[in-house]
């Protein structure tokens, strides 16, 4: 697999070749490379267990890899742990979070976990909380708050020592449609000056915050490509038509600019088009024949059938290989 | 980078009443066996003393007991200060905050040591407070009195890198709690059947917490003692250390 970025003249905040992990002789992650810079939010899109969580716990240090190599704004990690971690803010699917603390408590021991200076420490934390919406529970301890606040503290202290690169495993589980809102907010907001990889099983919301998708399955990388590329490929060549009365086979032959149909039911089809969206001639066809017109619609293809295609196929591949 | 972690484990040990009540357990026992300790010794031991040249005064009679006792309590209760250390990073998934940011793990463990190492200090100043008191009345034999107190210091390290290892072996507090008492016991007791064998026994003699404790109550400062237990708190440090980053190996 190539890396996905190969235009961007800028620097490059990750950089990830051939990495791999075997847990005992279980391989979790097979051989992945790519690269994020500067402005790029990266989504990591997966089933469970197809080693997202995994390739995140390496590129973050908790982990060492079995094989490959991971360079955080060119620094090795495993040569420089310590520099490379400091361009480094994560979210595990868990927040770290201590009970026992306050949020103000927490974030301030975190920021001198990240050697942020004693004088920007008050400044830092506040920007902070101002961003995750944490000011009104300042001095609430954190096992008292609710989940979706926890995960927000979570989000705040990977965010606090404004690192070059912003990791987030499924940052949004746990949080109400309002808070989702203004989380994806903020990862756009982070995402112009940051590079952001943000995992996640919601689809919608890679399509709203992300310019990359990755899909990985089964510790490999099966698809790559920028938000442009991808929405260029999801424009469908495909119209659903439903009639009140039954569709005659005659009829669905001669529909004008119809390359192929295919049946749903007695009064719905599956057109095929390649070129221009024949829409309107065939809504002419239809009345003409006195059928009865009762849905014409674009049928978009949508990242979710990209998912399902590539992850669920792949699954059958590998059960034929292995039997 | 260490003192942060130290600071916050130090306050963390305080955020639980845990601590607190250890604190004032060991102080109501400390106390009452010393006052119990004073007052034999001013009624038996003194008058019959009196007068007799090189006889041992109250630092051998008073002081050398109640810190040979409190060597034992903290044996006991050493356990319980610090299962939660590390076993409950692993469990409640904070690692990964210490883990990611820019910290080694030789970082973590000293640090964690040293919050656990400064807790000690505190209990040792409280448990100090009551020879201290004898000033008033008498003089102490300073030396052997400081001999007492380091031993009880390098002791308690001890404790707290052999309890800080386990703590890292496992996620349940309670089995670290458990586990640690045994191995303490174990390196407690593990001199008593010396008078049996030859070869054997002098091992054995060596590896006894108790022995090397026992001399620097005697005032006595040997840098073999002093080499013990530097050894033995950095031979668990290490292997603390090493724990940690097989963890991150093997996931």
């Amino acid at each position: 697999m190539e890396p996905i970025i190969k235009h961007m003249e800028s620097k490059i905040l990750i950089s990830v070749e051939q990495l791999s992990r075997y847990y005992g002789h279980q391989l979790a992650v097979d051989h992945i490379d790519f690269t994020l810079s500067p402005g790029e939010v990266l989504g990591f899109l997966g089933p469970n267990g197809a080693g997202k969580s995994t390739t995140m716990q390496m590129i973050t240090g908790n982990l060492a890899p079995s094989e490959g190599r991971i360079q955080i704004n060119g620094i090795d990690i495993l040569d420089q742990p310590r520099l490379a971690k400091a361009n480094i803010g994560y979210l595990p699917e868990q927040p770290p979070v201590y009970r026992d603390l306050t949020v103000d408590e927490y974030l301030d021991y975190c920021a001198r976990l990240h050697r942020v200076s004693a004088a920007q420490r008050g400044q830092a934390i506040n920007r902070a909380k101002r961003r995750c919406g944490l000011l009104a529970v300042s001095r609430r301890l954190i096992g008292n708050l609710s989940k979706g606040y926890r995960q927000r503290v979570g989000i705040a202290q990977a965010i606090l020592h404004n690192p070059a690169v912003v990791i987030l495993d499924e940052p949004t589980v746990g949080l109400d449609p309002n808070q989702i809102r203004e989380i994806r907010e903020l990862v756009r907001e982070l995402g112009e000056t940051h590079g952001i990889i943000l995992s996640t099983h919601i689809l919608p919301e890679v399509q709203a915050t992300c310019t990359h998708v990755q899909i990985i399955n089964e510790g490999r990388l099966v698809f790559s490509q920028s938000m442009q590329e991808l929405e260029k490929q999801l424009v469908s060549h495909v119209l659903v038509l439903e009639t009140r009365e039954p569709l005659t086979d005659e009829v669905l032959e001669k529909l004008p600019g119809v390359d192929r149909s295919e049946r749903l039911g007695p009064s719905r089809a599956k057109l095929h088009f390649s070129e221009k969206n024949p829409a309107g001639a065939v809504a002419a066809s239809i009345a003409e024949h006195g059928l009865g017109l009762v849905e014409l619609a674009l049928d978009r293809q949508t990242l979710e059938q990209v998912f399902v295609e590539l992850t669920c196929r792949d699954e059958h591949l590998t059960t034929e290989d292995a039997a | 980078m260490i003192l942060t972690i130290a600071l916050r484990e130090l306050k963390n040990l305080f955020l639980s009443p845990l601590a607190w009540a250890i604190l004032a357990m060991l102080q109501l026992v400390m106390a009452f066996l010393f006052l119990s300790q004073l007052d034999t010794y001013l009624s038996t031991w003194q008058p019959r003393l009196a007068g007799i040249e090189g006889a041992p005064g109250v630092t051998d009679l008073v002081v050398a007991p109640l810190f040979q006792t409190a060597g034992f309590l903290l044996l006991l209760i050493s356990p319980a200060i610090t299962m939660r250390s590390i076993s409950e990073e692993q469990r409640n998934r904070t690692l990964t905050l210490l883990l990611s940011a820019p910290v080694s793990i030789r970082e973590i463990v000293l640090g964690k040591f040293l919050g656990i190492t400064l807790f000690f200090l505190i209990l040792l100043l409280m448990l100090a407070a009551m020879p201290l008191s004898l000033y008033s009345g008498t003089t102490l034999d300073a030396g052997k009195l400081l001999a007492g107190l380091l031993g009880l210091a390098l002791l308690s390290g001890a404790f707290a890198a052999i309890g800080l290892f386990m703590s890292s072996l496992t996620e349940q507090p309670v089995v670290a709690a458990i586990s640690t008492l045994g191995l303490l016991m174990l390196l407690w007791i593990i001199d008593w059947n010396s008078a049996g064998g030859e070869n054997i026994s002098g091992l054995f003699q060596y590896l006894s917490l108790k022995t090397h404790f026992n001399a620097f109550l005697k005032g006595l400062f040997s840098t073999r003692d002093l080499a013990y237990y530097l050894l033995l708190t950095s031979v668990f440090l290490i292997l603390g250390i090493r724990r940690l980053d097989q963890k991150r190996l093997t996931g």
